[in-house]
């Protein structure tokens, strides 16, 4: 069994994890600002996931080379919440800075939903495909002898699609270890709150039940979500994994957060403004 | 068709090549929706770990094929045609059409049970529409052969085109009419097994040996129609096509199929009116409305029209106004 209990970070680690969700925040509000049909709220719930698998080494990746044989694969299956994913991509080198800028523009290479971008994996947007196109890469992984690993982000909402359900079968009755399904579970989808639409609860029991290995926790506070994430990658030890976390869509906008149907609210540039002078 | 010519089911053919390549090509895998073949059992047994059934599951199916060919591998997917492309409609669209035009996708798609060929199992399991579906999405292939010994010959085209195909198989044993035209490659699109004069038919997959009887019928009226079975339907040598029909005033499309909805009618309606010349074009098939009669294939095409006898009449009509 895979069950490793995962790595506390060190204080001067934790308090990188801590700054760099707090710059993400920032350049996501400040993206949302220069293309405002980006889904902010979506986008503002996965932060710490990002930061932690980006800035806590626990992804392989070489950006000079998105393509990697070694690297390890991420889909972004809830595409329309990849907006934060742009800055920590462009930092990292994946494309130039500048790309950022042009957002939404004549000719970017940035939408509101990522498509073809070095660094991200897949073209998604529809809901539901990740997983099942995870489960293909992880099963030629397998079986090509590589130790790499395949973590698929989708979002709660997305968990109503019925071929979600068709791929955690396959992972689990294949024993699909070298995959890590990231669950941000904000609780909102586009028209209001999950557990008001179709109750996913208990969620962690429903992944267990069928043969994963699965944990929740905290999505927001980076040393939970290092913790979770370190002892989670890279995947192995017999099973899928699912790490359940727990989020609240808009993280870091109050209005957002407030606001059942905050998936389709677009920020003024004067609150977004005001946003980012809270979160320096 | 002679009586000689031998009968085989066309996913035996193509089966039959997957085994064999299989033992040098270590790319290719193999994925069932839970629906079989006695030759795939041998993939199965042979080569365990290269075969997949991943279950009822068409959309997981094609998913899973996605992310295999998005790291390099060859997989055929297997199922029954009409729950194929359109049960797993948007996951062809995402994850094999748009990604193809980034990056290699070689997923073929193997749909068995075209047009009428589960005749009495009514219009749940008959498949009309796929050629109209899947020809909606760009850059994937759309193979309808007529015989076994063109699903056989395909095997090669789909290991060395790395892009999205479907193959729109005949669920029953057909004769073979290619076995005496070796010369024949997937890649001329279609084959004028009869030249003639004034009328021609354009049939593809099972309606093509209907389409060989019609125009035998024709022939012992003293008529001399030609007829082009059409099995590679994209890539088209539109061209090549019009050239070929160029030479007639009448065209006769026949297919197990929605007209009038995007299947081959429009593929050839389009060639035409693009094309300046003067053609007159007949479609046969099945005009917005399912086939709900139950009865053998042959009882069905009577009903539509779309026996030998039927076709031969309206090229007699056609041909003599």
């Amino acid at each position: 069994m895979c069950n490793n209990a995962g790595k506390t970070p060190d204080a001067a680690l934790l308090a990188e994890l801590r700054e760099r969700a707090k710059w993400v925040r920032r350049e996501t509000l400040r993206l949302h600002k220069l293309a405002p049909e980006t889904r902010v709220a979506s986008s503002l719930s996965d932060v710490e996931l990002f930061v932690a698998l980006y800035y806590g080494g626990l992804l392989k990746m070489n950006p000079a080379n998105p393509r990697d044989e070694a690297r390890d694969r991420v889909i972004v299956s809830k595409g329309h919440g990849g907006i934060s994913l742009y800055p920590i991509l462009a930092d990292l080198g994946f494309f130039g800075k500048e790309q950022l800028d042009s957002i939404g523009t004549s000719g970017s290479i940035l939408g509101g939903i990522p498509d073809e971008i070095p660094g991200f994996e897949t073209i998604n947007g529809s809901l539901g495909h990740g997983l099942g196109v995870g489960c293909g890469m992880a099963l030629a992984l397998k079986r090509r002898g590589s130790a790499a690993s395949v973590v698929v982000l989708m979002g709660d909402g997305e968990l109503f699609e019925g071929s979600v359900w068709e791929a955690v079968m396959f992972a689990g009755f294949h024993r699909l270890d070298n995959l890590l399904l990231l669950v941000d579970r904000n609780k909102k989808s586009m028209l209001g709150h999950t557990r008001e639409i179709i109750d996913l609860d208990p969620l962690d029991a429903k992944f267990r039940a069928f043969g994963w290995e699965a944990r929740a926790a905290d999505g927001h506070d980076a040393g939970t979500v290092y913790g979770a994430l370190s002892g989670l990658l890279p995947a192995r030890g017999g099973k899928p994994k699912v790490f359940v976390a727990d989020t609240v869509k808009g993280k870091g906008a109050p209005s957002l957060e407030a606001d059942p149907l905050c998936h389709i609210r677009n920020l003024t540039p004067e609150q977004v403004d005001g946003l980012i002078e809270e979160h320096k | 068709m002679t009586a000689a010519a031998v009968k085989k089911t066309m996913r035996d053919a193509f089966i039959g090549k997957a085994l064999e390549a299989m033992a040098s090509e270590k790319d290719l895998y193999f994925l069932s929706a839970d629906f079989g073949a006695p030759l795939l059992d041998k993939i199965r047994t042979e080569y365990p770990a290269r075969f997949l059934n991943v279950g009822i599951a068409e959309q997981n199916l094609i998913n899973v094929a996605a992310g295999m060919a998005f790291e390099g591998l060859t997989v055929h997917v297997y199922a029954i045609s009409s729950f194929l492309a359109t049960r797993a409609f948007e996951q062809v669209k995402i994850n094999l059409s748009l990604h193809s035009q980034i990056r290699d996708v070689n997923v073929n798609m193997v749909g068995v049970g075209a047009g009428l060929s589960y005749d009495i199992s009514g219009p749940t399991h008959h498949c009309l529409e796929d050629i109209s579906v899947v020809n909606s999405l760009p850059g994937i292939t759309i193979f309808s052969p007529s015989d076994w010994v063109l699903a056989e010959k395909f095997h090669a085209y789909a290991l060395a085109h790395r892009t999205p195909k479907y193959l729109r198989l005949e669920g029953k044993p057909v004769p073979a009419i290619y076995d005496r035209r070796p010369e024949v490659r997937i890649e001329d699109c279609f084959c004028e097994l009869q030249k003639g004069s004034d009328v021609c038919v354009v049939a593809t997959g099972f309606m093509t040996h209907v389409a060989l009887e019609a125009v035998k019928l024709a022939g012992e009226k003293g008529l001399k129609p030609g007829l082009v079975d059409l099995f590679l339907l994209k890539p088209l040598d539109g061209e090549k096509l019009l050239k070929t029909l160029s030479a007639y005033k009448t065209v006769i499309t026949v297919e197990e199929g929605f007209i009038g909805a995007g299947g081959m009618d429009a593929i050839v309606l389009g060639l035409v009116n693009g094309s300046g010349l003067e053609l007159k074009v007949r479609s046969l098939g099945f005009r917005n409305k399912f086939v709900f009669e139950r009865g053998p294939r042959e009882y069905l095409h009577s009903l539509y029209s779309l026996d030998a006898k039927s076709l031969a009449g309206l090229i007699e009509r056609e041909a003599r106004p």
